[in-house]
């Protein structure tokens, strides 16, 4: 019987790849453990070994195919007893559909709309000039690449940003344009190279540090809490710490409840911060572009699983979002929808099966966590009456408890239903699939938040 | 486990020790009648500083923690004799004495102590955080340790913009034992930063002593695994102090890297204000105070050298005295802080 080689995944988010090579070619007999060809996504490169033992029957996905998702036969091997030719024609169907010219790569992960559509979504209005299609990962890239030729003093220090490339791949290239004296490969002690940060900082330059994962600024806290976003005020105003620590926060995909956090409450109650958490590719260069001129603290949140999407970013390299403004990114009228980071994707996902049901949902990206922009909520939950809120990390004194606090201060006689919070599940995020997902709010949670507020 | 007995520690303090490679202190006769003069005179007024700030401490003038300097003068004043124009200085939050010896105004510097509009933070910052952008002074840090990753960052920013400034990282024997200096020590041995860290050993962090707290008592040693070389100096002695300076300070600015100095001194107060005395003894403080004092050690050398006359003594003593008293009368008549700066400085440019 002919034996199915199929594409593998090298990381839970990883949903394609490229077959780079094949070291293997029709006929060869293959042993357990032998390389049979590499592949490479945008973070990682692989050998593929061979697990059953075989002679090569047919080569499905020829070498240099980019977007092969991940489970496509990309060989046949005929096991004992089995001609490969017999084997070869066993599976025609699988080899045809896995062509990868037939699909081209999607630019998008399934699990949320790149872009809504036209019609419903406000875009930014500041914006008319030219556009280009780029991912979340590149937009950062290149944020911190222009800043970086701007501007002398600043430079980027993290886990693996150097001759890696990047954990994610976001400081692809960067080495070699800016070189190591400006793109600095740390070792693994998050606590030291904060509070180093920090000092440079102090020192004058204007340091990006990068988290491989936000997960792992717990261990430097202390640093940015206590030295970073307090000295300004105790030293009087005398010291400034323009310095972004930047990262993946939030849950990825199978990576359970230690690597899985979202840190968006807890940064975001702390005077002496400022806290932005992009969705779009245009949102994240806009806002980190922003994030490095600052001159104070930023903590600049980013989500794994957004990385790969693709999303219209302006061209100008002066296009810079301001840190504390919000964006409407679809108008309605029957009920506000909060979210920020990858939950704005869900919430368009909802609002659109709100639109099938008759409700019109207008749909707010924060972007900014503080500052707040307590002045956008407000303007639209006076116009429709209902607040539901959307955020990844746990409900209890999260950023939906301030949303709930902000509009029974502000818009309380304009509220035709209590708030509702969708948030993720008050329990440490676990690894099965299932439960994970049962654990992370999905668009069905708020299309059912968003009728329960609507009274439907 | 058995309560370790309290036993006073003088016969035991290693002055110099036989370990460290090279030992410091040959140079000390180098010393000009001036500078010998000028040691005296920074540390009597960072002695006669934190007296008054005891005294004003007691008077409920001085609120919060309040951790005085009082025994370690030769420490920062001998280290401060080497620095140059722009060198950095961080330090922990036993910070009044760092401040006076990097020029500081001693009114500021009270009037921050007693919470006024006319302190180094404006009264917002107190005892342990106070800064001078001006005099390259960096803090006043009040987390234990802390203050050791950015004094590295300030040496990083040093090599990075290529100038020829040294950080000088001040900490305690009680930081020591923080991980956060060890990674610290790691990159900057790694990336050969312009550092010397200075732990000013004072026996007791907190009420626990060394030898309670560190599994090897030497922290000259404790760089060893990054390859740091370290040496024991003798922090009593304001001329040992500085000529162990003079080298490690030379070493970080040449690009060698990093060096650690352990300074063997004593502090004569309490932890901070309110502290029990019950992890040493009495007969041990003494004994520090009468046979090892620095300014006393000071002032036999320049009477029997003859070098200055009592009178002369006297003149510095009498212009400290005003100095210090006028900082205290500042102190108190400086305003609060107007309400309105409640809301100041919290962000820039907000």
């Amino acid at each position: 019987m002919s034996i199915q080689v199929l594409m593998p995944a090298l990381s839970p988010t990883m949903t394609e790849g490229k077959l780079a090579k094949w070291h293997v070619k029709v006929g060869d007999v293959v042993k357990s453990g032998q390389v049979l060809c590499e592949i490479e996504t945008d973070k990682a490169t692989m050998e593929v070994e061979a697990v059953d033992e075989g002679t090569v029957a047919k080569i499905l996905i020829e070498e240099g195919a980019e977007g092969v998702a991940v489970n496509t036969p990309i060989c046949l091997l005929a096991g004992e007893g089995e001609s490969a030719e017999d084997a070869a024609k066993a599976a025609p169907a699988a080899a045809a559909a896995a062509s990868p010219k037939a699909e081209p790569p999607a630019p998008a992960a399934s699990s949320a709309p790149a872009t809504p559509a036209a019609s419903s979504v406000a875009t930014e209005p500041e914006w008319k000039g030219k556009t280009v299609h780029i991912t979340v990962r590149e937009a950062l890239r290149d944020a911190m690449a222009e800043e970086m030729r701007k501007d002398g003093k600043v430079f980027l220090m993290g886990e693996e940003v150097a001759q890696y490339q990047g954990a994610y791949k976001i400081s692809q290239g960067l080495l070699e344009e800016f070189g190591d004296k400006r793109v600095i490969d740390t070792p693994i002690t998050e606590h030291g190279f904060a509070g180093l940060g920090v000092g440079a900082a102090f020192g004058g330059l204007k340091p990006i540090v990068e988290f491989m994962t936000f997960n792992f600024a717990m261990q430097a806290m202390d640093q940015i809490i206590n030295s970073a976003a307090k000295t300004h005020y105790m030293s009087g105003g005398q010291m400034t710490c323009p310095i972004v620590f930047r990262g993946p926060n939030g849950a990825a995909s199978r990576v359970a409840a230690q690597h899985s956090q979202c840190y968006a409450s807890w940064y975001a109650h702390v005077p002496g911060l400022r806290v932005v958490a992009p969705w779009s590719a245009a949102d994240a260069k806009g806002l980190l572009k922003a994030a490095i001129r600052d001159p104070n603290p930023v903590i600049f949140l980013e989500n794994e699983i957004l990385y790969g999407q693709s999303f219209d970013v302006p061209e100008d390299p002066d296009f810079v979002l301001p840190i504390g403004k919000a964006k409407v990114e679809r108008v309605g009228k029957d009920v506000t929808i909060v979210a920020f980071s990858i939950m704005v994707g869900k919430a368009l996902q909802a609002a659109e099966e709100l639109a099938k049901q008759g409700i019109d949902a207008e749909v707010i990206n924060l972007r900014s966590l503080r500052p707040f922009d307590t002045e956008t909520i407000v303007a639209s939950v006076k116009k429709t009456n209902r607040l539901v809120s959307v955020e990844e990390g746990w409900p209890f004194a999260g950023i939906g408890s301030e949303l709930a606090a902000i509009v029974m201060e502000h818009a309380f006689d304009w509220l035709d239903a209590p708030v509702k919070r969708v948030a993720g599940l008050d329990v440490p995020l676990p690894y099965a699939a299932n439960l994970e997902k049962m654990a992370l709010p999905q668009s069905s949670n708020i299309v059912e938040a968003a009728r329960a507020v609507c009274n439907r | 486990m058995a309560k370790p007995a309290v036993k006073p520690k003088v016969e035991s303090l290693p002055v110099k020790s036989k370990l460290p490679p090279k030992s410091s202190g040959p140079g000390d006769n180098s010393a000009s009648a001036e500078e010998l003069k000028s040691y005296y005179r920074d540390m009597l007024l960072i002695r006669r500083f934190e007296e008054r700030a005891g005294q004003l401490y007691g008077m409920g003038l001085i609120g919060g923690f309040c951790h005085l300097y009082i025994g370690q003068e030769a420490v920062v004043v001998g280290m401060q004799a080497n620095v140059r124009d722009k060198d950095a200085v961080i330090t922990s939050y036993r910070d009044h004495g760092h401040m006076l010896a990097c020029g500081m105004d001693p009114k500021g510097v009270m009037a921050e102590l007693t919470g006024r509009s006319g302190g180094y933070s404006k009264g917002k910052g107190g005892s342990m955080h106070m800064f001078s952008r001006e005099k390259s002074f960096y803090g006043g840090h009040g987390i234990v340790g802390a203050q050791v990753p950015i004094g590295t960052g300030l040496a990083f920013a040093h090599k990075y913009n290529g100038a020829k400034n040294v950080s000088l990282t001040y900490f305690g024997d009680g930081s020591a034992n923080q991980g956060q200096v060890y990674e610290a020590m790691n990159m900057a041995a790694l990336w050969k930063l312009p550092v010397v860290y200075i732990i000013e050993n004072n026996h007791y962090g907190m009420g626990t002593s060394v030898e309670r707290a560190s599994a090897t008592t030497e922290l000259y040693r404790h760089g060893e695994a990054f390859g740091i070389p370290g040496e024991r100096v003798d922090g009593m002695d304001v001329l040992a102090v500085r000529a162990a300076g003079e080298k490690a300070i030379e070493h970080a600015r040449s690009g060698a890297g990093p060096y650690i100095l352990e300074m063997q001194t004593y502090r004569y107060r309490g932890h901070s204000m309110s502290d029990p005395a019950k992890y040493r003894t009495k007969e041990e403080v003494d004994k520090y105070r009468n046979e090892r004092d620095p300014i006393d050690h000071l002032r036999k050398r320049l009477l029997d050298g003859k070098i200055v006359d009592e009178a002369a003594l006297k003149a510095i003593d009498t212009e400290l005295r005003k100095i210090v008293n006028d900082a205290a009368e500042f102190s108190q008549h400086s305003p609060e802080p107007d309400p309105a700066e409640l809301w100041t400085d919290i962000l820039v440019g907000a």
